[in-house]
C-alpha cells in the first residue's frame, strides 16, 4: 500500500524530479564530492601535489601547534561576536527608521543597502586609508589642529580586528535592514491599531510583539551573517593583510596562503575542514528545528 | 611525372610552412611597468631567432605558479613557466613533471658561469631542470643622500655599531630612520639581511639550511634576534601592511633614511628620475666583505614528449641566457645577469656592485627559499612576523617561537 502510494507520488511528479536531477548532480558530484576529496587529503601528507597516502591526523596535529591557526580561530571568535550584535542592532533600528513612513525612503533604501552591493576589495582599501594613521583621520585631525588626536587602531595589535569588524558592519548591516524591512512590511495595519487602542508604548511593540513575529526573517539574517563570517577574507586582505604580525588573521586567509602560496596542500584541507566542522555543528540545530521538525 | 613532382613539391612546401613557425607558451607574473617590459626582451630575443611567443601573464607570482601546475595536472602544460630560484618546483622534479635541459646547460658550460647557489637550485641528481634569468638580492641597503648628509652621517655604514649610530642620527635630524613596509615577507627579508650580516655565512647556513639545533639556541644566533629587534623602535608608526614601493618612495621623497629591500626597488628611483650616487646610495651589506644573498627567477618546462615543444624549449633557453639578451632584460628587471662570463659596465652603479660580488664564491649564500621547501619557509616567515610585531618581545621568546617554528 505504501509503496504504491510512493510510486503515484513519482509518477505524479515525474517531470520536476526530472527538473531536480541536473542540480542534484551537481550538489552530490561537485559540492559534496569536493568536500569529501578534501576531508580525504587532510589526512595524507600532501604538499603541492595531492597523494594519496594516509597519515591519520598529523595535519591536524601540527595545525593546532601552529599559533597562526589558533590566533585565527580566536579572532573569528571575536569576531563573530561583534559582528552579528552590532550588524543586527545597527541593521534593526535602521529597518524601524525607515519603517516609520519618512519621506524619500527608498533614497535611504538605496543608500543603506549600497555597501552590500560593492566589493570588499575595493572599499576595504578605502576602509584602509581611513584608518591609516599617516593618510586618514588621524592626520585630518592633526591638520585640523588638534595635535594630540590619536586613533591608530589598524597599526596597534590590540586593536586591528575593530577595525575590521567595523569595516564588515559597514557592509553587512545594509543586508539586515532590507530583510527586516521586508519583515516588518507585512506585519498586519490592523496589529499596530490595536496596540494603538491598548496604549502600549512603541518601543515595547517593536521589542514584545513585532521580533517575535519576524523569527523567520531573523533566521535567515543570522544564516546569513553567519556565512559572511566564516568566509571573511577579502576585507581581511584588502585592509590589513592579517597584520600587524598576525594580530588579524582569519581562518579563511590560512587556508587560502596555506593552498596556494606555500603549496601546502595537507594543512589547508585539514585547516578547511575544521572549519567544515564547524559550521556544520552551529548550523545543525537550526536546520534542524526549522525544517526538519516543522515537516513532522 | 613533371606535374606530379610539382604537386609533391608544392605540398611539401605548404606543410613546411604551417609548422616552421614554433610556438612557445610561456607562463608568468611580470605584470607591472618595468616587469612586462622586461619580459617583453625575452619574447623579441626568441622570436628573433625565428620562434612564436604565446604570452600566458597571471597576475600575482603564487596564482601564475598554481595556475601553471594545475596545467600540468591536467594535462595541458605551457612550454615554460616563471618559478622561483627556489625549492617551489622540487616536487614537480621528484614527480617527472618536468622536462630537463641538459643539452642546452653542457653546451653553454653552466657549471662554470653560474654562481653556485643558483646551480644548487636548478641541478637536481645531476640534471638541470630550469633555466635562470637573473639574479635578485633582496637584501640591499638603499639611503637617502640628503637625508644621510642633513643628519651628519659622512659614510656608509661598515659594521653594526655604525648603522646604529646612523640610525640614531638620522632619527636625531627627524628622518623616519628605518623605511620597513610592515608585511610578512618585508619584515623577513629585514630578518635575513639581518641574519646574514650580523651571523655571517656559518650561522645563516646552519640556521636556515641545516635547521641545526644546537645554533638556534646559540649565543650567536641570540645575538641576530636581539639585533633584529633593537630595529624595531627606528620604524615609523606607518609601517604595518605598507606596501614595498610606497615604502621606497618615503626614501626617495627624503622623508625616510634607509630602507633594506631586494634590487627591485631600483625600478622605483629611476622612475623618479633619481640618479645612483647622486640622489641615492646603495650598498649590499655591511663592511667589504659583506654576502650577497643570492636568489632570482627560472623558467621551468613542463614534461612533453612533442619533439616541436622540446625544440621550443630549448630555443628559448638558448635566447633567454644569450649576453646580449641578459644585459638587457636585467637592465629593465632591476636585476643582474646570471651568467658571471659577461661584461657588465653597460649596467648602473648598483648592479656593477653586486655583480663584482658575485664573482666571489664566498661571499654568496642563497635565498631562505632554496634552503627549505615552501611550507617550511611560510612558517618561519610567520614566526618572523609574529616575533616583530609582537608586544614586549624579549630575545630569549624570540628565539624560543622562531627555533619552534624551524624544528622538524
Amino acid at each position: 500500500m505504501e509503496w504504491l502510494r510512493v510510486r503515484r507520488h513519482i509518477q505524479r511528479n515525474m517531470l520536476a524530479y526530472i527538473a531536480v536531477i541536473p542540480m542534484a548532480l551537481t550538489v552530490f558530484i561537485a559540492y559534496m564530492g569536493t568536500m569529501f576529496w578534501s576531508v580525504r587529503l587532510s589526512l595524507t601528507s600532501s604538499r603541492i601535489l595531492p597523494k594519496y597516502d594516509f597519515v591519520g591526523f598529523a595535519q591536524y596535529e601540527r595545525l593546532f601547534e601552529t599559533s597562526r591557526w589558533v590566533t585565527s580561530l580566536e579572532n573569528l571568535v571575536i569576531i563573530a561576536f561583534l559582528f552579528l550584535i552590532i550588524c543586527f542592532v545597527l541593521g534593526f533600528l535602521l529597518s524601524v527608521f525607515i519603517d516609520q513612513k519618512i519621506k524619500a525612503e527608498s533614497f535611504f533604501r538605496t543608500v543603506f543597502l549600497f555597501p552590500y552591493a560593492m566589493s570588499f576589495i575595493v572599499t576595504g582599501l578605502v576602509w584602509q586609508w581611513i584608518f591609516n594613521p599617516q593618510l586618514g583621520i588621524q592626520s585630518t585631525m592633526r591638520n585640523l589642529g588638534w595635535e594630540t588626536f590619536t586613533f591608530d587602531w589598524i597599526v596597534n595589535p590590540n586593536m586591528v580586528l575593530y577595525t575590521v569588524v567595523i569595516a564588515a558592519v559597514w557592509q553587512g548591516s545594509g543586508l539586515v535592514m532590507a530583510l527586516l524591512l521586508a519583515g516588518l512590511r507585512g506585519i498586519d495595519e490592523d496589529l499596530w491599531k490595536a496596540t494603538k487602542i491598548d496604549g502600549i508604548p512603541t518601543w515595547r511593540v517593536y521589542l514584545s510583539i513585532i521580533l517575535p513575529m519576524l523569527r523567520p526573517m531573523i533566521i535567515t539574517t543570522v544564516v546569513l551573517l553567519s556565512i559572511s563570517i566564516i568566509k571573511m577574507y577579502d576585507v581581511v586582505v584588502a585592509m590589513t593583510m592579517g597584520g600587524p604580525g598576525i594580530a588579524s588573521e582569519v581562518p579563511a586567509k590560512f587556508i587560502m596562503d596555506n593552498l596556494f602560496e606555500r603549496g601546502n596542500i595537507g594543512i589547508a584541507t585539514a585547516a578547511s575542514t575544521v572549519l567544515l566542522t564547524t559550521v556544520l555543528c552551529l548550523i545543525a540545530p537550526f536546520i534542524y528545528s526549522n525544517y526538519i521538525k516543522k515537516s513532522r | 611525372m613533371m606535374k606530379k613532382l610539382t604537386l609533391a613539391m608544392a605540398i611539401a612546401t605548404l606543410s613546411t610552412a604551417t609548422i616552421a613557425k614554433e610556438e612557445a607558451e610561456v607562463m608568468h607574473w611580470w605584470t607591472s611597468g618595468g616587469e612586462s617590459a622586461a619580459i617583453k626582451v625575452l619574447a623579441d630575443s626568441y622570436e628573433a631567432k625565428g620562434g612564436k611567443w604565446k604570452d600566458s601573464a597571471v597576475a600575482g607570482g603564487s596564482n601564475a605558479r598554481s595556475a601553471a601546475i594545475n596545467r600540468m595536472i591536467g594535462g595541458s602544460p605551457p612550454t615554460a613557466a616563471l618559478f622561483n630560484t627556489s625549492q617551489q618546483y622540487r616536487e614537480l622534479i621528484a614527480e617527472g613533471m618536468l622536462n630537463n635541459i641538459d643539452k642546452v646547460a653542457l653546451a653553454n658550460n653552466w657549471d662554470d658561469i653560474l654562481p653556485q647557489p643558483t646551480l644548487n637550485a636548478i641541478k637536481v641528481d645531476g640534471h638541470f631542470y630550469a633555466a635562470p634569468v637573473n639574479i635578485h638580492m633582496p637584501g640591499w641597503f638603499w639611503y637617502s643622500k640628503k637625508a644621510f648628509e642633513k643628519s651628519g652621517i659622512e659614510k656608509e655604514p661598515q659594521t653594526a655599531q655604525e648603522l646604529f649610530a646612523a640610525l640614531d642620527k638620522l632619527k636625531a635630524a627627524g628622518y623616519i630612520p628605518l623605511a620597513l613596509g610592515g608585511q610578512e615577507w618585508q619584515e623577513n627579508l629585514l630578518f635575513a639581511t639581518v641574519l646574514s650580516n650580523i651571523g655571517g655565512k656559518q650561522i645563516y647556513m646552519d640556521v636556515l639550511g641545516k635547521r641545526d639545533e644546537k645554533t638556534l639556541n646559540s649565543e650567536a644566533f641570540r645575538n641576530v634576534v636581539d639585533t633584529f629587534l633593537k630595529l624595531k623602535p627606528y620604524v615609523d608608526a606607518g609601517s604595518p601592511g605598507r606596501n614595498w614601493n610606497d615604502t621606497t618612495s618615503l626614501v626617495i621623497n627624503n622623508k625616510a633614511g634607509i630602507q633594506v629591500m631586494g634590487d627591485w626597488a631600483k625600478g622605483e628611483f629611476t622612475q623618479a628620475n633619481k640618479v645612483a650616487d647622486i640622489d641615492y646610495g646603495c650598498f649590499p651589506g655591511l663592511g667589504d666583505d659583506s654576502l650577497y644573498i643570492v636568489g632570482g627567477d627560472v623558467f621551468v618546462f613542463p614534461k612533453t614528449d612533442d619533439k616541436q615543444q622540446v625544440a621550443a624549449q630549448q630555443n628559448l633557453v638558448k635566447s633567454m641566457l644569450s649576453p646580449a639578451t641578459q644585459i638587457a632584460f636585467n637592465n629593465l628587471k632591476g636585476s643582474i645577469p646570471v651568467r658571471t662570463d659577461i661584461d657588465v659596465s653597460a649596467m648602473d652603479v648598483c648592479a656593477q656592485k653586486g655583480a663584482a660580488i658575485l664573482r666571489v664564491a664566498e661571499r654568496q649564500i642563497p635565498d631562505g627559499s632554496m634552503l627549505m621547501e615552501e611550507y617550511r619557509y611560510g612558517t618561519l616567515k610567520d614566526a618572523i612576523t609574529e616575533v616583530w610585531n609582537g608586544q614586549n618581545m624579549t630575545t630569549d621568546q624570540a628565539v624560543t617561537i622562531l627555533a619552534h617554528s624551524l624544528r622538524d
